[in-house]
């Protein structure tokens, strides 16, 4: 068995999820902090990837990154590299799909974070850095982080967007997901159940981590400030 | 050190103005929920923005829109104890408090030591937040309040929630911890009797605007509006016409010799300014309530309109008056409150 695609699989996934653990939590703080209009609007941009199939995300992406368009363009006039067909051309895929799922989970958890405390950091004297860092982010810690392992859950079996962006050609970017369906196409139907245990697997671990996270977090919230003297 | 205040604030339908200038003293801003308490010390603490106005802390200016000074609520040096305290949950009783000591390396771990100990939380560095009881969750906020070097204090209902037991406590903590600290305190509250126990000085906020600071005492006997008298514990409001000579309240077919100017009044009616057994007017009690210090009587007035404002009196505790009884009764002129409205 060549394990080639659970590698590029991995490799995909944590990528893409890393670029976005840090433009999600960024586009939740700033977008919360906007007059509801725009907040709204960008609201409903930033989540329609959630929604769109993944071909159409595919098929988007191809519109911009193809050689032949804008960015794609002047990626291979400037570097000389193609952004299709390659391994790493999947990052952009997942990236755009997962964006949604870490943008919403933060924003839930911040939404959640009872702002006097930020307001006494500042009434302290503490930067706003500072009470990011050392307050904001350690409350949230448990929302960013099942936002997070959900993220790089979903990018891990993203099929549709990567197939169109890389395509699969075996040894360069066949992922697994693109390989089970490869395989059944070509009636490989043993390799093609092996590879779908390995999926449900991860995914099965994958989903245990959450759960452990979520109840740590409904502990940690749930005793709250005791009242007695 | 003193602190002026002068700004206004429109929220939504609410209109904030609020004038006052506390000096080196524990000034009570006094208001039912609702009036803008918190919204002026938020404008004051830099969390919120006034529309316009000027807020001074000594010779410092901490808001001026004409001159377009905004401090950040970092630079105004200016102690905010929350409700609920605030403390980061994350971090440990110490932790709180070290992260306010402006100062670095050893220093900062003495003076973190230093504030342990003189707020009585020697042991308790380790805890966090959720381990500590109430007492000793705003023991560690005042500490790191008090080790950021304020210049004044602002405390927003610190004792809200509390049962009266523990609201009794922790309140005669609180003004010891705070006795050392020579600015301006504000002490924000519902509760004039809470004000009474702890402030000199009282600024009434009634729906947005604030009133003139004036004394305790003054506050309670001499309220000088509807809001102010309600504070003051008065129970009965009735329109009242003075023809120059005389108030007369229609509604309770009343005339007192208390002379007023000409016109249109509310008359307040405190509790202290009803003689009950004695006197040339007639009623009937109602209903009955009773405390553990008093029985608070309903009374109908003989002669007094079908709907009018009802008389609420009032007895030492074992007062053994039956709801139906008949009784004499009169009016204070010189202790019933006349009121603008």
């Amino acid at each position: 068995m060549d394990w080639y695609p659970l590698w590029n699989s991995l490799r995909i996934a944590a990528i893409s999820t890393a670029v976005i653990f840090f433009a999600g939590i960024a586009a939740a703080y700033y977008v919360a902090r906007l007059p509801r209009v725009i907040k709204g609007l960008l609201d409903v941009v930033l989540t329609l990837p959630l929604v769109l199939p993944p071909t159409v995300v595919g098929y988007l992406l191809l519109r911009v990154l193809g050689p032949k368009r804008v960015i794609g363009a002047w990626a291979l006039e400037v570097f000389g590299v193609k952004l299709v067909m390659t391994w790493w051309s999947a990052i952009f895929a997942t990236a755009v799909v997962i964006f949604p799922l870490m943008y919403r989970t933060v924003r839930g958890a911040f939404e959640a974070f009872d702002e006097t405390l930020a307001d006494a950091g500042r009434t302290l004297g503490l930067s706003n850095t500072y009470i990011f860092w050392r307050v904001r982010m350690p409350c949230c810690r448990q929302g960013i982080l099942a936002g997070t392992v959900l993220s790089f859950a979903r990018a891990l079996g993203e099929y549709g967007a990567t197939s169109m962006i890389a395509g699969y050609t075996p040894g360069r970017t066949a992922t697994i997901s693109t390989t089970v369906y490869q395989l059944w196409r070509t009636n490989d139907d043993a390799l093609a159940f092996r590879w779908v245990l390995v999926n449900v697997a991860i995914s099965a671990v994958i989903l245990l981590a959450v759960n452990l996270l979520e109840r740590r977090q409904r502990e940690t919230a749930a005793p709250g400030r005791r009242r007695t003297a | 050190m003193k602190l002026s205040v002068d700004i206004e604030k429109r929220l939504g339908d609410f209109h904030l103005r609020a004038s006052f200038t506390a000096e080196e003293e524990t000034l009570a801003l006094l208001g039912a929920s609702g009036c803008g308490k918190s919204v002026t010390l938020r404008c004051i603490a830099g969390i919120l923005t006034p529309d316009r106005g000027r807020i001074t802390l000594g010779d410092r200016v901490l808001f001026d829109s004409a001159a377009g000074v905004n401090l950040r609520p970092q630079q105004r040096q200016v102690g905010y104890l929350f409700q609920q305290y605030a403390l980061f949950p994350n971090m440990t009783a110490a932790q709180n408090i070290r992260c306010a000591v402006p100062a670095k390396g050893a220093e900062r771990d003495r003076l973190t030591a230093e504030y342990l100990r003189s707020f009585h939380l020697e042991g308790l560095g380790g805890h966090y937040p959720a381990q500590l009881s109430g007492g000793q969750q705003q023991r560690v906020a005042l500490a790191r309040i008090l080790a950021s070097r304020p210049q004044a204090i602002l405390l927003d209902e610190p004792f809200s929630a509390l049962d009266e037991y523990l609201k009794w406590n922790l309140e005669t903590e609180l003004t010891d911890l705070l006795s050392g600290f020579s600015g301006p305190i504000l002490w924000v509250s519902h509760d004039p009797e809470e004000c009474c126990r702890n402030c000199r000085r009282v600024c009434i906020l009634e729906a947005g605007r604030t009133g003139r600071v004036a004394s305790m005492e003054e506050m309670l006997l001499h309220p000088e509006t509807a809001g102010a008298a309600r504070l003051a514990g008065c129970r009965n409001f009735v329109p009242a016409v003075s023809d120059g000579t005389c108030l007369t309240v229609p509604a309770w077919s009343v005339t007192l010799p208390r002379r007023v100017p000409a016109g249109q009044w509310t008359l307040g009616v405190p509790a202290g300014a009803i003689r009950l057994g004695e006197g040339p007017l007639r009623g009937t009690v109602e209903r009955v309530r009773r405390d553990m210090r008093h029985a608070a009587l309903l009374v109908r007035l003989a002669g007094a309109e079908r709907d009018a404002p009802p008389l609420w009196a009032e007895l030492p505790a074992p007062a053994d008056i039956p709801p139906g009884a008949e009784t004499a009764l009169s009016l204070d002129p010189e202790r019933v409150w006349v009121l603008p409205g």
